[in-house]
């Protein structure tokens, strides 16, 4: 086995070179690995996603800074008053803080086509994780929810000295793992794979699938939702959004015209992009940017959605030779195309147009909640009155950080007894929050 | 007349004699000497066997009275022993000499480009409009970093919504030197020496115009161009000439010539009768003796010399940029990459149609690979090293016209050089005669009386008008693909498809078939 | 609310654990519970309440989806109500699409959806809060007063009518706009407005006034871009690389002053605003100064 890599996968599994390839941040192929070895088409769903997914049609976010958890209801209820922007073909929500008893687990959740698929996934898993708890994702059959796959979630941890064996960070053999079971493993996919968060998400409207995941049972400090509209087929659960890797969650509206590129740019890096839909490349730009190259987030923005020459050629010394070098450098990591996104992190959310904002989107705060979506009566349903509502510029992301302390305080209260919470359970438990 | 060789002329000079006003324009302006005047009967009698084809006759004729016709002579058709090659062999056997020829490969090999299509957005996802929406062509050649550091100065905004912090990040990454060029197209290296002196000031002064650049070739830099010098790339070929060190500091960028796309693997040649004065002070060689550029370059024997002499080069120049320049042979991707690691910030590819002043026409037509392959190669291979931030790609050889453009930047290129298109643009009709130093529109000769015929701003202007075309066009098929900037079009295979392609060169270039 | 009744939602602590979900096969079919219809956005025939009196009728549209809500406003009208008040509007799209009554006011209190007044023909139509994207989409004819802000694209191909509104209005603003013989469209924007305003404009006015706390630019870039008739009044500064290529900025004339002083008298009266103040700072005039600016770009 080589002593970098991951290993084999589960005794059905194709035989395939695992290549983890790129981790630092150099591009590059992985020590170990041979150059210009072909990529193996994702064998799982060829048949159902030769073409391109596109871009879906609706989205909202909302986060509270303060750390204090809201239920998934609030993002459900927003997506539903957006209805008519999907067709009812994909729709998806991330929670963060939604497993506050087991914080510091990653959590795997696993759309799988059948039992051989997971067969060969928890093979795979039990090998090179240690699995601390898995069960079944919690579901209510809801009408028009129709051909589920298995769903199924797993807290995970590490051992060390499997970590020093590879020499690879926490974050990168997590990364490995995911590519490698959305790569090989046919029929199995990894919908999240952060730490106190989770992605759920399916062919229905937006509302049926809340439904169906029971999101109005979890309470987090963020959420995001999406509606899509696909103009390709898929029958397939995997092509809704949020796309997330780590705590990176992105929902997105629109369609990315430099696919092609980004797709090419980011393979370079060592990433996979095999889930034909574009959206797959935004979470992975913001990965390599954010985790890897470690650029502040109003930065890896202005990459993705970068002032035009125009304006650049106006600014102070300063500013010229910043936004010059990151479009020469990031030039392959610009979105060309409509699109608003919103970023899910561990630590915040972020919301950003393309740089003629040819999609919508509005945002508003309310305290220390913030607000964002495609229509501000999406907003309106779930907060009526908030304190301001504004428009974001084309480019410049609105950026929302949820407070550490918030966090810590939101998890160390689920640690209660459910006496003690019951007895120090305010009034504020029961109503959401943002209603008047 | 009496036989003196097999050979009939390729070309037929027609005078329509009504419209003929006898004003002997043809005779003066005709660099091959086809007309003489008769003065008794007042009439220009041409010798065909002479004609090129140039067309300098039928422009400048006032009653329009000349045409030129192919000299159609009916052999009994083969499709393997074709005329042209008959005709070759007689050459050779009354001469026992090289074919020399100019221009590019004209044979009907394979045009990739003509069969590549480019995509358009439609519903799904808008066009965009580039007479009213922006489209931004700035392109920056050079080596660059794989990614930045950047430091926030000042308290980060904790809670609520941050402003633009921009204000607050400053770059600590230190670039490497780029050139600046508002458009992805620029002029390719011809020398003076191959071309004459107003050729290099027209394109000096379009370069400075358009915000792109020139390359002197290997005939050093006429001081002339001086003004322009911020514009332009010098050139360091093998036979080094008009190399020293001011001239290194002139330019924007240095560029050592390995090869080039017409003559892959061997040398220049310029015949002494077109090293004149100026060419010679220019080259820094006698005036009148044969200029040679040796096949390899005499201290690279081994990619190792090629690195030592790119740091030598950046040494003597401050590190500006250093281009290299290789001819598309059939290990390109694998010399690319050599030469990548060996320290180039720009990689030159020129293709097998490159053009020249004067190249054997045996290697002309039957050497080197089309460029379209070899920048999907280079790109390809590049990437999967890890390394294709380190140099930017410049595709040349035959690119014609701005969809060439377009489809070359997809596959993988940075920007593309012109040769032949910005002389065509100065009036050359590509005669592939340029060998001979007659060039009636005095473009590719050093004769004084025919190099005055071009005017250094007439033909500025002309070549300015082509590039500003060609970008327009580019803007009209970049807001066609849903695009508004030349970088999210820049290796987008995905917006090219193959039609009539095999699925072999499908695979090379990375290309999916029209239909998927 | 959604889902089970009150009794399994006690019991279920508020983290969430394992439930004993069969797993297996996916079920096919048309089984299982129906999905709660919880807003206006989702399709539904419920009609909103409706109280009459005389000519006045106000309906609670909540909860009503849009499709049922402008059916049930144009029944009213045509059954002779000139003035209709909507309550507690959360999105419902498409109000006053269509609705050629002249003489009749339809107010909104909430946020409308997208495409309001589209295609509308006549009415009157005052929204008491914010507007999305799509206002006055082709417009024939009629008046729109937002008294918030307004979204992307307003008045997209606008052939007539006025829309007036108090905020400020996003992208891509009065693009298209048209005039044609007596119809001329004309919108007054209070606050500010961003890139591409009067995009491709072909006739009519737009008039943006910058007023209010924000104190950034009052247009964005690529003003006036393809225009190619129309005039737009800024009022405060607009600079050389603000403009499009096909337009110019000049001091309005004495006539086009005579013309900016009844633009905003009718506005402020409408808003309930002092004139004078508002007509205190100078005003821009951004006019094309060709009708064929592309003539020389192609050859044939």
């Amino acid at each position: 086995m080589n002593p970098r890599g991951l290993g084999n996968l589960g005794p059905s599994a194709p035989v395939g070179r695992i290549r983890p390839r790129g981790t630092s941040r150099q591009a590059g192929p992985y020590p170990g690995t041979e150059p210009g070895q072909e990529f193996a088409p994702r064998p799982a769903w060829r048949e159902e996603s030769e073409q391109r997914i596109l871009g879906g049609c609706g989205l909202m976010g909302v986060c509270d800074q303060s750390g204090k958890r809201m239920s998934g209801e609030l993002a459900l209820r927003s997506m539903a008053s957006m209805h008519d922007r999907g067709n009812g073909l994909g729709g998806g929500f991330a929670g963060y803080g939604i497993y506050p008893e087991l914080p510091h687990l990653f959590c795997f959740h696993l759309l799988y086509n059948d039992d051989v698929a997971k067969d060969d996934t928890e093979f795979y898993l039990k090998k090179h994780f240690r699995v601390v708890m898995d069960e079944p994702i919690p579901t209510k059959p809801i009408r028009g929810i129709e051909n589920e796959p298995i769903l199924w979630r797993y807290f995970l941890d590490i051992a060390d000295e499997r970590l020093s064996e590879t020499q690879l960070s926490l974050e990168d053999y997590v990364v490995h793992a995911v590519m490698d079971i959305n790569t090989y493993v046919d029929g199995a996919f990894v919908a999240s794979s952060g730490k106190n968060m989770g992605a759920f998400k399916g062919v229905g409207f937006p509302e049926e699938i809340g439904e169906f995941f029971r999101i109005d049972e979890y309470h987090g400090w963020t959420w995001t939702g999406h509606g899509r509209f696909p103009t390709n087929t898929p029958g397939w659960w995997g092509g809704a959004h949020p796309f997330a890797l780590l705590d990176y969650s992105i929902v997105h509206n629109g369609e990315i015209s430099s696919y092609g590129i980004n797709q090419r740019y980011l393979e370079m890096f060592g990433y996979r992009c095999s889930l034909q839909t574009d959206t797959e490349v935004v979470t992975y730009l913001f990965d390599l940017m954010l985790r890897r190259h470690g650029l502040p987030v109003e930065i890896a923005c202005k990459a993705l959605a970068s002032p035009f020459w125009k304006d650049i050629d106006l600014m102070p010394e300063e500013q010229r030779k910043l936004f010059t070098a990151l479009r020469m450098v990031y030039g392959s990591a610009l979105l060309n195309g409509p699109f608003a996104i919103v970023l899910g992190m561990n630590d915040g959310m972020v919301a950003l147009n393309d740089r003629i904002k040819l999609r919508p989107l509005v945002a508003a705060r309310n305290g220390d909640v913030l607000y964002v979506a495609s229509e501000e009566s999406a907003i309106r349903e779930i907060c009526p009155h908030p304190e301001e509502s504004w428009m974001p510029l084309a480019g410049e992301p609105v950026v929302a950080r949820v407070s550490e302390k918030g966090r810590q305080k939101a998890i160390a209260q689920t640690r209660l007894s459910a006496g003690q919470r019951r007895a120090a359970r305010s009034p504020q438990d029961a109503v959401v929050p943002g209603v008047a | 007349m009496a036989y003196t060789t097999f050979i009939p002329s390729e070309f037929r000079v027609v005078i329509d004699k009504d419209a003929c006003i006898q004003c002997g324009r043809c005779a003066q302006q005709c660099g091959w000497n086809v007309y003489t005047f008769d003065e008794v009967e007042k009439r220009p009698v041409p010798d065909h066997s002479k004609c090129a084809a140039c067309h300098r006759c039928v422009t400048f004729c006032p009653g329009g009275a000349i045409s030129i016709k192919k000299n159609d002579l009916a052999f009994k058709h083969s499709d393997s022993m074709s005329p042209d090659l008959i005709k070759a062999i007689w050459k050779q056997a009354e001469t026992g000499g090289v074919q020399l020829t100019g221009m590019g490969n004209d044979r009907p090999y394979l045009r990739i480009f003509d069969h590549l299509l480019l995509d358009a957005c439609q519903v799904t996802n808008p066009s965009i409009d580039p007479l009213r929406e922006p489209m931004e062509m700035r392109t920056f050649l050079g080596r660059k970093p794989d990614f930045l550091d950047v430091a926030a100065d000042g308290p980060t905004d904790g809670n609520g919504v941050s402003p633009t912090a921009s204000g607050t990040l400053r770059l600590l990454t230190e670039l490497d030197r780029q050139l600046q060029l508002e458009t992805p197209i620029m002029f390719g290296g011809m020398s003076y020496g191959s071309v004459s002196l107003n050729v290099h000031r027209s394109l000096a002064m379009a370069a400075t115009e358009l915000g792109t650049f020139m390359n002197t070739g290997e005939g050093g830099m006429h001081a002339d161009l001086e003004p322009y010098q911020d514009h332009i790339i010098v050139q360091c070929a093998s036979g080094r000439f008009g190399v020293d060190s001011s001239y290194l500091q002139a330019g924007a960028a240095v560029e050592i010539k390995i090869g080039q796309g017409a003559k892959p693997g061997i040398g220049g040649h310029l015949p002494g009768e077109k090293i004149d004065y100026e060419v010679s002070v220019t080259r820094m060689i006698p005036q009148g003796t044969d200029a040679l550029s040796p096949a390899p370059h005499h201290d690279i024997y081994s990619i190792e010399d090629l690195r030592q002499l790119i740091y030598a080069l950046k040494e003597a120049t401050g590190y500006k940029p250093i281009s290299v320049k290789i001819a598309c042979v059939h290990n390109v991707a694998a010399i690319a990459s050599g030469v990548v690691r060996a320290g180039a910030d720009i990689i030159y590819l020129d293709g097998f149609r490159g053009g020249t002043g004067a190249s054997p026409t045996v290697i002309r037509d039957h050497v080197g690979i089309p460029v379209e392959i070899a920048i999907a190669t280079v790109d390809q291979r590049l990437r999967d090293e890890g390394i294709r931030n380190r140099a930017s790609i410049v595709a040349a050889g035959g690119i014609r016209q701005s969809a060439d453009v377009a489809k070359a930047i997809a596959l993988g290129a940075d920007a593309c050089a012109i040769g032949t298109a910005a002389l065509v643009a100065m009036g050359c009709h590509v005669c592939q005669k340029c060998h001979t130093g007659c060039c009636s529109w005095g473009i590719c000769t050093q004769r004084p009386e025919l190099t005055r015929r071009l005017d250094p701003e007439w033909g500025a202007s002309q070549v300015v008008n082509l590039v500003h075309a060609w970008t327009h066009e580019l803007a009209e098929v970049l807001g066609a693909l849903g695009v508004n900037a030349i970088e999210s079009l820049r290796g987008s295979r995905e917006r090219l498809r193959g039609l009539g392609l095999d699925k072999m060169t499908l695979d090379i270039l990375g290309v999916k078939p029209a239909g998927l | 609310m959604i889902g089970q009744g009150q009794e399994e939602r006690a019991a279920a602590p508020d983290s969430a654990v394992v439930r004993n979900v069969p797993t297996g096969p996916a079920r096919k079919g048309p089984t299982g519970i129906e999905p709660a219809r919880i807003t206006a956005g989702q399709p539904g025939t419920t009609r909103g309440t409706a109280s009459r009196k005389g000519a006045r009728v106000v309906i609670d549209g909540k909860g009503v989806y849009y499709k049922t809500l402008n059916e049930q406003i144009r029944e009213e009208i045509e059954r002779g109500a000139t003035e209709v008040v909507l309550d507690n509007i959360i999105g419902q799209r498409y109000i006053g699409t269509g609705l050629a009554f002249p003489g009749v006011t339809v107010t909104v209190n909430g946020v409308p959806g997208n495409d309001l007044a589209a295609f509308m023909n006549g009415p009157t139509l005052v929204v008491n809060e914010n507007a999305q994207d799509g206002v006055a989409n082709t417009m024939n004819s009629g008046l729109v007063v937002i008294k918030g802000d307004a979204g992307d694209v307003l008045g997209y191909g606008m052939r007539g009518g006025s829309v007036y509104v108090r905020g400020n209005v996003g992208y891509r603003v009065g693009i298209h706009m048209k005039a044609f013989e007596n119809r001329q469209p004309l919108i007054v924007v209070g606050g500010h407005a961003r890139d591409f305003l009067g995009e491709y404009m072909a006739g009519g006015e737009i008039v943006v006034l910058g007023l209010g706390p924000s104190g950034g630019p009052v247009v964005g870039s690529y003003v006036g871009t393809g225009m190619h008739a129309g005039v737009m009044y800024i009022r405060g500064a607009v600079d050389e690389h603000q403009l499009g290529k096909e337009v110019r900025a000049t001091e309005p004339t004495e006539t086009d002053q005579a013309r900016i002083r009844d633009i905003v008298a009718d506005y402020c009266r409408v808003m309930g605003m002092a004139p004078e103040e508002v007509l205190q700072e100078p005003f821009v005039k951004i006019y094309p100064y060709t009708s064929r600016p592309y003539g020389r770009r192609y050859v044939y």
